[in-house]
């Protein structure tokens, strides 16, 4: 790929929260992330899809710098998160923008929409009234929350669902940044409205070259929005890939049954069966040995998955899957 | 507001009340109150002691005396020179007297200017009937005062050693065990003799009755409106002060220390937990006693220890659960410092809870002073309706029948108390919907 | 899909409307329908369209500011309105019909045993012995694939799926004549939704079980259902067979819906619809879909009534409507 830095990267990170029982002893760590390393160049949508506890919404923090790295280290524009210090925080963050999952939570209930949009501002040293409002009104026009004035002195609890999705997204986008982490931006929405907001969210990106990280749990979305797309279970990246090549040849067994298990709407689906491994994600604080997803593996090659963890794999230019069965189909190693 | 009659009658109340307080600011500066509630006999000798609040006659057929109190202005004064030095004035009190009870005490007061000789007063009593009574004859100086009822001499000459005051308002058939009050017109007259010139007198007549005033009076003769007007502003203050400062004082640490957690909040849940365990008022009593008794100190102890105890704890609650809120997650994420996330983000968002609680903490303030004063902790000189009860306490009222003394400030902390709860409940409702019934 | 004898559901203009502080809310507003024995019926809609009232309305399970009740409820042919609280209670809620309600994991009590909970509809209603009553939670925890073991455990003690599996047993132990499922799988991860879906499939096939299934996530319904019903402000817009539904809606409003759920197998462009539902307090005269529909004419300014069409599915739409 290109010679010049990516503009994130990740680099064998590790999450650890640490589980306290009484007030000095320790009962062991959740290890929510467990080594994830991939580069994130600027204007690429990645799309990370797993389920609830796989580490994909600690991994979005932990780049946002909301968690510090236990090893490893994430760097954004150079900047590497597991040195700076707390002052150092707030250059760190300026060029990032955050979404999350529920709009009505993500705004302050008692502040208007102007005084939302203009705290970023005011704590990134933006204090002239006129450039704050400049900005503001840019910023609201692009996600389409107009006419401006109506919506500047409305509170969040006046908004629909759909517009309160907007106003976060034009506070994710005020500081004008490089990467926006969005953490399941349509799971609370209408069916009608997820649509809408998606379109919003590509158009913005499109426009501003942004990188996008992209989080779901539901993966008929990602063709609508990402170029790549990480399957993560249990706090690892089992498969990452181009979302196109993924849908055509998904390899890891964990790809396989999360793609089996989404139903098109087909009036078929009620005569048959579902092929789903039984069994539940493993518990983070003790996970199984060897590979993650041996215990529900349909394919779990006894005496390997369940004792050693498999590297990456890839059986085809810039797709890699961290699973036994393909340690004999690695191509010559290209860029992922 | 229409859903809510309680705020309504709440807010009559309270208006009442700072009503009350402001009449009392306005038209008796603290300074003159203080000085009049501090003031010994000096100050109080024209009020009758331990008299009742006039409107009590209201409730009677057979009325209780009425303090009559005659200054210049109610006399009729003649002058008659009798030589070329020496004039004659005479001064004619005439009243009124329809009670069916004694006045307590008859008193004259003279206040004197006078040139090398002192004028000369001989003093007349006139019942209804006509008889007469010559009470004294005496020399007046500055500052003299002759009391007609406590008069011993002429009680002894003249009436046989009967009560003075029995015998000067009975009638003539009723006896001195058994006496019935002559109603009808009486005079009081003095004739002064001035010896020079430039001597001047004058006169004040008073009946001390067994009623006085708007409120009676107390043990010191005080009148109990100035301790009940002042009283108001003073429980306002001590309430609003006392409420304001511990509740947001509170609600900051109980802020900071759930934000940071770690040491910094263990330590102040620690701090909370042992101060739970030390009682309250023996340790004011001992502040009181061997420090002082400021109101202000008192109060601000108060304060301290109330921060840091139960109130945090809850509060630490309310903010545990906003701090993981997204928004808060979200400043996070736009670089918001620690400071800002507390007073911005978090404060706000708890702050409506808070109304409510700091309402209802107004009259537990104020009933804390009462009970302060009534335990002798209280400032001693502060005109306040606790140092009323207290003064009522230590003098036995109850036991005694001087029910008005104890039942005026009891019902005036009585009207705070409801009227901050009223309100306090009703914004409870209002600031937590689920309290609601639609 | 049979319709022999008596339909075990038939609702007859079912209103159910709340008085808030804003005014008078028409959630349910006159919906009618009915549901042929073993029949899974799914109901769509986002949320506001008032899915969640009427399985209030069916089930009686109303809240205190009530405004209107009114219409009659079939159930194989008896009119439940008509009986009293106490009569509902004993007699229909959870013997003749039981609910699975949303984010029902989270309806088991904590300090309870999973088995003596599941088995608590038996005793009540049914005046089973403990013994007797615990001997069925196991069979009914054996047909939702959740071992036995588990009865004498915690509520805490079971994973996300497992506790939504218990909370269906609780549902089905009793045999109930109709099951209604408000968003059951919406808090699960993708592949214990599948594993619930199939379980649901299996109670279906070998129970012959009739099912109502009420959700906002179209895919999901296609797991299970035989006939779709789309609601919009309160009322019914079209019920079809699940063929006619998922492949070919009618009615606009289905149609854009349909349009706007991404699928994963076939490469669709997406659609959605611009605007929001209307307000319930003041629902607008005439077709209440005709402000964000494209194809509105004069005629929308009425309200048009649901009909049934040749094919068999019902629709409220003047496009339809002869």
């Amino acid at each position: 790929m290109q010679q010049d830095q990516a503009l994130l990267s990740v680099q064998n990170l590790r999450t650890w929260f640490e589980l306290r029982r009484w007030a000095f002893a320790r009962a062991g760590w959740v290890r929510a992330v467990d080594g994830v390393t991939f580069d994130l160049p600027r204007g690429e949508a990645l799309a990370l899809v797993g389920e609830s506890g796989s580490g994909k919404s600690t991994l979005a923090r932990t780049i946002l710098g909301l968690y510090k790295p236990t090893e490893g280290d994430v760097v954004f524009e150079g900047m590497e998160l597991s040195k700076l210090r707390a002052s150092q925080m707030r250059e760190y963050r300026q060029d990032m923008g955050y979404i999350q999952q529920d709009p009505y939570g993500a705004l302050p209930p008692f502040l208007s929409l102007r005084s939302i949009l203009s705290e970023p501002l005011r704590i990134h040293g933006i204090r002239d009234k006129a450039e704050q409002n400049r900005l503001i009104t840019n910023v609201l026009t692009e996600v389409k929350l107009t006419p401006v004035d109506d919506f500047l002195s409305k509170f969040p609890h006046m908004l629909s669902g759909g517009q309160q999705q907007r106003a976060v997204i034009a506070r994710a986008m005020i500081l004008n940044p490089k990467l926006i982490a969005a953490d399941e931006p349509v799971s609370m929405l209408d069916a009608s409205v997820r649509v809408e907001i998606l379109k919003l969210l590509r158009r913005i990106q499109e426009s501003h070259n942004l990188a996008v990280i992209y989080i779901t749990h539901d993966l008929s979305t990602v063709r609508y929005f990402a170029e790549r797309i990480f399957i993560m279970y249990a706090a690892k990246t089992v498969e990452k890939a181009p979302v196109e090549s993924l849908l055509e040849n998904h390899y890891h067994p964990y790809t396989q049954a999360l793609l089996a298990a989404i139903p098109d709407p087909d009036p078929e689906n009620a005569k048959t069966l579902r092929d789903v491994p039984a069994g539940e994600p493993p518990s983070l604080v003790h996970p199984p040995t060897g590979c993650r997803f041996h215990p529900r593996c349909p394919r779990a090659i006894k005496g390997l998955c369940e004792v050693e963890e498999p590297p990456e794999f890839r059986p085809v230019p810039e797709h890699s899957v961290e699973c036994w069965l393909y340690k004999d189909r690695d191509t010559t190693p290209g860029t992922a | 507001m229409r859903n809510y009659p309680t705020i309504f009658a709440s807010f009559i109340i309270i208006g009442i009340l700072l009503g009350i307080a402001f009449y009392a600011m306005i038209s008796i500066p603290f300074s003159e109150a203080a000085l009049k509630w501090r003031g010994a006999e000096a100050m109080w000798e024209d009020t009758p002691r331990l008299a009742a609040p006039i409107w009590f006659n209201a409730f009677r057929s057979e009325k209780l005396s009425e303090t009559i109190n005659l200054t210049r202005a109610d006399a009729t004064i003649t002058e008659e020179a009798v030589s070329e030095t020496i004039r004659e004035e005479t001064w004619v009190f005439e009243y009124d007297f329809p009670f069916a009870s004694l006045p307590t005490e008859i008193k004259t007061f003279f206040t004197v200017s006078a040139g090398e000789k002192a004028p000369m007063v001989t003093l007349t009593w006139v019942k209804p009937d006509g008889t007469s009574y010559k009470l004294t004859t005496m020399t007046a100086a500055t500052g003299d005062r002759y009391s007609i009822s406590a008069d011993s001499k002429f009680s002894r000459e003249q009436l046989g050693g009967e009560d003075v005051s029995t015998a000067l308002y009975r009638t003539a058939d009723s006896t001195e065990e058994d006496p019935v009050v002559l109603t009808g017109t009486y005079q009081l007259i003095a004739s002064v003799y001035h010896f020079s010139p430039d001597s001047r007198i004058d006169i004040q007549f008073v009946n001390f009755g067994e009623v006085y005033g708007v409120a009676g009076t107390d043990h010191l003769r005080r009148d109990l409106t100035i301790g009940l007007l002042w009283g108001t502003p003073f429980a306002l203050m001590f309430g609003l002060l006392g409420a304001v400062g511990s509740t947001s004082i509170t609600f900051l640490i109980a802020a900071i220390g759930t934000w940071y957690g770690g040491f910094l909040d263990a330590a102040i849940q620690r701090i909370c937990e042992v101060r739970l365990q030390l009682p309250t008022l023996p340790i004011l009593i001992m502040l009181g006693t061997f420090y002082s008794r400021s109101i202000f100190l008192i109060l601000g102890v108060i304060i301290a220890l109330d921060i840091f105890s139960a109130g945090i704890k809850t509060y630490r609650a309310m903010f545990m659960q906003v701090k993981n809120l997204p928004y808060i997650e979200a400043a996070r994420a736009y670089g918001a410092s620690n400071m800002r996330i507390i007073v911005r983000y978090m404060i706000p968002k708890v702050a409506p809870v808070l109304i409510p609680n700091f309402v209802t903490l107004i009259p537990s303030f104020v009933f804390l002073e009462a009970s302060l004063a009534v335990l002798n902790l209280g400032d001693p000189t502060a005109p306040t309706w606790g140092k009323i009860l207290n003064d009522a306490y230590r003098n036995g009222a109850l036991y005694r029948g001087y029910y008005y003394w104890v039942l005026e400030p009891a019902i005036l902390l009585m009207f705070t108390g409801l009227a901050f709860s009223m309100l306090g409940f009703a914004l409870d409702r209002i600031f937590n919907p689920r309290l609601r019934r639609v | 899909m049979t319709t022999e004898g008596t339909p075990v559901l038939r609702t007859e203009n079912l209103r159910l409307f709340f008085r808030t502080m804003k005014g008078v809310v028409q959630a349910v507003d006159s919906v009618s329908f009915s549901m042929p024995r073993r029949d899974a019926l799914a109901v769509i809609g986002e949320s506001g369209c008032g899915k969640t009232s009427l399985v209030r309305a069916i089930l009686r399970l109303l809240p205190s500011n009530v405004h209107t009740y009114d219409g009659s409820v079939f159930l194989n042919d008896v009119d439940v309105m008509k009986l009293s609280e106490e009569r509902f209670r004993t007699n229909v809620r959870w013997t003749k019909m039981s609910l699975v309600s949303q984010a029902a994991m989270n309806a088991l009590n904590p300090v309870l045993r999973v088995g003596d909970q599941v088995a608590e509809p038996l005793i009540v209603h049914q005046r089973l012995s403990k013994q007797a009553a615990l001997a069925q939670a196991t069979e009914v925890f054996q047909l939702v694939g959740v071992s036995p073991d588990f009865l004498t455990r915690y509520a805490f003690e079971l994973s996300g799926g497992m506790r939504q599996r218990a909370i269906i047993a609780m549902a089905l132990i009793t045999r109930p004549d109709l099951i209604v499922l408000d968003e059951p799988t919406s808090a699960l991860d993708m592949l214990t939704q599948a594993n619930i879906m199939n379980v649901l499939k299996g109670i279906k096939r070998d129970l012959e079980q009739s099912f109502i299934f009420i959700t906002h996530d179209v895919s999901t319904t296609s797991e299970l259902s035989d006939r779709g019903m789309v609601m919009y402000a309160g009322q019914i817009v079209e019920l079809a067979s699940a063929e006619q539904f998922y492949l070919d809606p009618l009615h606009p409003y289905s149609a854009k819906l349909m349009a706007s759920v991404p699928t994963l197998k076939e490469k669709k462009e997406l659609e959605f619809i611009p605007g929001q539902p209307p307000s319930l307090l003041n629902p607008p005269t005439g077709c209440r879909f005709a402000d964000r529909c494209d194809r509105r004419f004069e005629k929308c300014d009425t309200e048009p009534p649901l009909e049934q069409l040749q094919d068999g599915r019902w629709i409220r739409c003047w496009l339809y409507n002869k």
